[in-house]
């Protein structure tokens, strides 16, 4: 591939400054089941190619799946004139410098192969998780999915890059409704496809599947006839299955700096931050230290490069409560003068390359779950994302979770159904009062980040500990 | 201004517009799987040639070209099912190869699997052909709608081009659906980073009305000018504009009108099904295909009533049920797609005049534009979401001032239910631009609508 990439690119004939192509091949395999029988058995293959030319100060892209040298000659010239016809009207006129010249290799690690688990036994461990799942009759529906990812990336330029990424990528979903009457409670293995994670099939089944299996059954039974969660501003502690998506919409999307540069505000929307912020801001409590890190060993977002062939790096964009860093690519950095990361990422071969999220993680502090809730007098416990809404600016949002506990005098108490909370962002993490620690640090992630013009779904990863916020609004559903 | 006129016509055929190369091949594909299969199989085809062009701040912040396509091949054997999907070139001598290594794979991995009591085999007899050709912009013509928004903060994107899809299957049913065709989506913004939203698409461009929107959107704008009023939360009569409506009625193929939902605990209307919640018996929604710049067919081969009642007046009369569906819980089909979700939504007008809406209103809320909804509490059909663009605290039937942003959490049960005063006498085609992994087909046609005791809440 590389040999086919470059040849396209060294006998390139338009007069650009730069020319780069993103070659991607996914191979998807998915298998659900619900109930007793399968939904679908799926394979799936993308191949195709971005080819990116910098011309006039402007970059024009084409993208094709045609991956003879001849289309792909045709899609330079494509993507020259693309860039030509823009370059009167450019945002920024950009240089090389968006483009620096970079080498290297990125292949994330298993131990057991995609091709491991074949499609049969895999089929009669989902139907087992289904028939386990189904704990009482009550239970109205089961599902359990998994699907592995093998996304290979070739990246060569004019000015010498070339760069091979392999990810190997297991996502599992399960989940159960139960259903009494007009009651129904849905209780899931942490969120819909949030055990999201790189690696091979070593990570499903796990050692534990069986028990949290057991365990989703007997909670969605249970929530039928919990009590709903009350109307009141209480202590809330949130655990890392739901600490994933409160990170992700509002600290990882305000910090885009494409979006507070503006390229978002016809779509996803901008953000509360302002490009002045960054160095000064106190984002929320001290207890708050926040990274951006692709280089976490089987996090669902880790990488060698970007896609536009940045080295990635561990860095802070939160530190003890500062802001310090935003999400931005070299482009963005570029614009906003403002220091950013390695984060220019495409969904795939036929998107172009925008400021996204890799993975966004708190870091652990120092109580454990049990010093946490003792230190608790009255509180609500919420585990598991079932909804999330939040404003274009990232500043006003309601959650909701699919299970609670009630906290009284440090204890763990009554199951709540229906949790929701809502807050305003800055409000929210400066009421941030207690951090678990390590013991208490969870990693998830998703698949469905949803972004950009042309739209693009991503890859995120978000790992956090279990945290406390003061005098939140929680509430629950219709009496 | 140059228009670009689709250049990969090969050849006319009697009584229809010319074949693509992509109509063309896919034929071709077809061909050659009835020869080679002899199992039950299904062919889909999804694929476009687009152009992307994203502004902002009345320049171009990228731009580009996407040439895609993917073919779907379902194999049935014996009860049991496995599909494969590889890209479509639109070269048979690249696309065969391909085609028939993932058949080989399916044959092989098919009996291998449980069995699916649900497969859906296929036996129709149904062919169409739907072609409907436009004009797209050239990429300097793109670049040139910039001048009369030079003066403006005008962002956005605009999309076109090809959109193809086709169908076949064992059973010789054969379906080809193209579409040329062109949206810009666009904000304006001001100084205080208010905005308002306009949206142009059809099959042909007209600069005529590319600027009427844009004057529209300039005058909003002013009035998005007057200080911002902060409303408290509560309950307040509310107009929601066919753009707004558009976004609730999204939540109804979301855990809504799907029979699999339906009979699996995940719908917001087993309640209404059940009888133990009611809607209006102003609101009447339905499938319309007649005006839809949508397929008729669907992941089957089979094809969708024109027209099909779901909720007429207020009663659940019909949900969407697949052919899989039909055999999980022996009711008939009505053709719905697989994913059972509404794909030419039409929501009835009212008796609401324009010049009424206010009158109408006489104190309260007019939303033009909601964003980011979801459900709240997805049993009781309650869904919050955010007021967004240009929204207005209304006081004796005329616009007093814009709003800072509001929360709300409101139940469908109560918009469309014993909230709903009246619909707008008049609807709009609202086009669904989505782009995630292509561009989208489709749109719904709504009035606007007016609600007492909205809810806010944040």
């Amino acid at each position: 591939m590389f040999k086919l990439l470059s040849d396209v690119v060294t006998t390139a004939t338009v007069p650009a400054d730069w020319v780069g192509i993103r070659a991607v091949k996914d191979t998807t395999k998915t298998c659900t089941i619900r109930d007793t029988h399968p939904e679908g058995n799926t394979q799936q293959l993308g191949h195709g190619a971005m080819v990116e030319v910098l011309a006039g100060g402007q970059f024009g892209y084409s993208a094709t799946n045609n991956l003879k040298p001849e289309s792909l000659a045709a899609a330079v010239a494509a993507a020259y004139d693309q860039a030509m016809a823009a370059s009167a009207w450019s945002l920024h006129r950009f240089t090389v410098a968006a483009r620096p010249r970079a080498t290297g290799r990125y292949v994330s690690s298993y131990r057991k192969g995609l091709d491991t688990l074949p499609p049969a036994e895999l089929n009669q461990i989902l139907l087992q998780v289904c028939d386990r799942l189904k704990v009482s009759d009550k239970i109205a529906q089961t599902t359990a999915s998994a699907r592995s990812h093998d996304i290979e990336t070739w990246f060569v330029s004019s000015n010498g890059s070339e760069i091979y990424q392999r990810e190997h990528l297991v996502e599992t979903h399960f989940g159960t409704i139960a259903q009494d009457g007009p009651i129904t409670q849905m209780r899931t293995d942490h969120g819909y496809l949030a055990q999201s994670y790189q690696g091979g099939w070593e990570l499903f089944p796990g050692l534990d599947l069986w028990q949290r299996v057991q365990q989703v059954g007997e909670q969605a039974l249970a929530l039928l006839h919990a009590d709903n969660c009350p109307d009141l501003t209480t202590t809330l502690v949130l655990a890392p299955d739901q600490m994933m998506l409160q990170i992700h919409e509002s600290i990882g999307h305000p910090l885009e700096l494409d979006r507070i540069l503006g390229d978002e505000r016809n779509y996803a929307g901008g953000s509360f931050i302002k490009l002045e912020d960054f160095g000064s801001l106190a984002y929320g409590s001290e207890l708050m230290n926040v990274t951006f890190d692709p280089t976490v060993p089987g996090e669902l977002a880790s990488y060698g490069f970007d896609d536009v062939g940045t080295p990635a790096k561990r860095e802070h964009l939160i530190r003890g409560g500062k802001l310090e860093r935003g999400l931005g690519g070299l482009e963005s950095q570029q614009r906003s003068q403002v220091p950013g990361v390695a984060n220019s990422r495409a969904s795939s071969w036929n998107r172009p390359a925008i400021d996204r999220m890799a993975n966004i993680n708190l870091e652990p502090g120092d109580r454990s779950f049990e010093q946490m809730i003792a230190a608790i007098e009255h509180g609500i416990y919420m585990e598991t994302n079932r909804s999330w809404s939040i404003d274009d600016q990232r500043h006003k949002f309601q959650f909701g979770c699919e299970y609670a506990r009630l906290i009284e005098d440090g204890q763990l108490t009554h199951t709540l159904k229906n949790p929701n909370y809502r807050s305003i962002t800055p409000q929210f993490w400066h009421s941030l009062s207690q951090v678990g620690d390590r013991s208490t640090w969870e990693m998830y992630g998703t698949p469905f980040c949803g972004k950009g013009e042309p739209n693009q779904l991503i890859r995120v990863g978000h790992g956090s500990p279990v945290c406390a916020f003061d005098n939140i609004e929680v509430f629950g559903g219709a009496v | 201004m140059t228009v670009a006129k689709a250049d990969n016509v090969l050849n006319p055929i009697e009584k229809g517009a010319a074949v693509t190369r992509q109509e063309l091949v896919f034929g071709q594909l077809a061909e050659a799987l009835m020869d080679r299969c002899k199992d039950g199989f299904t062919l889909t085809l999804s694929g476009e040639d687009s152009q992307f062009t994203r502004f902002n701040r009345a320049r171009i912040r990228q731009t580009g070209t996407v040439s895609d396509g993917s073919l779907t091949l379902s194999v049935m054997q014996a009860e049991r099912t496995a599909a494969g999907t590889v890209p479509f070139v639109g070269e048979f001598e690249t696309d065969w190869p391909r085609l028939e290594a993932t058949l080989t794979d399916l044959q092989t991995l098919v009996p291998q699997l449980p069995v699916d009591p649900f497969v859906v085999l296929p036996t129709g007899s149904a062919t169409s052909r739907t072609v409907n050709r436009g004009a797209t912009l050239g990429v300097d013509a793109i670049a040139a709608l910039l001048t009369p928004v030079q003066t403006l903060d005008f962002t956005g994107i605009y999309a076109s081009g090809l959109i193809f899809r086709g169908y076949a299957d064992s059973a010789g049913q054969r379906h080809w659906f193209e579409s040329t065709s062109h949206s810009l989506d666009f904000s304006l913004f001001d100084a205080q980073n208010r905005a308002v939203k306009g949206t142009v698409a059809g099959s042909e461009w007209h600069q005529g009305k590319f600027l009427d929107k844009i004057t529209q959107a300039k005058h909003q704008l002013t009035l998005m000018a007057r200080p911002a009023k902060t409303i408290d939360r509560g309950q307040y009569r509310t107009y929601l504009a066919p753009t707004a409506v558009a976004e609730l009625l999204a939540m109804f193929s979301w855990g809504g009108v799907g029979e699999a939902d339906l009979q699996q605990g995940n719908s917001a209307f087993n309640l209404l099904r059940q009888g133990k919640r009611q809607l209006s018996d102003k609101f009447t929604l339905q499938e319309n295909f007649q005006q839809a710049n949508m397929p008729r067919f669907n992941s089957y081969g089979e094809v969708a009533p024109p027209q099909l009642p779901i909720i007429q007046r207020g009663q659940l009369v019909n949900s969407l049920v697949s052919s899989r569906s039909a055999k999980e819980y022996q009711t008939p089909s009505n053709y719905a797609s697989r994913g059972e979700y509404l794909r030419a939504p039409e929501i009835l007008p009212g008796s609401l005049a324009a010049d009424q809406v206010l009158s109408g209103l006489e104190r309260g809320l007019y939303l033009s534009n909601l964003h980011y909804l979801n459900w709240s509490d997805h049993p009781n059909g309650r869904v919050t979401g955010m007021t967004r663009y240009a929204c207005f605290w209304v006081e004796k039937g005329e616009i007093v001032a814009p709003i800072e942003n509001l929360r709300f959490d409101e139940s469908l049960y109560h918009c469309f239910g014993d909230g709903l005063i009246d619909l707008t006498n008049f609807q709009e085609t609202i086009p669904d631009i989505d782009t995630y992994d292509r561009r989208s087909l489709g749109d719904s046609c709504v009035p606007g609508i007016l609600v007492d005791n909205f809810t806010y809440t944040l």
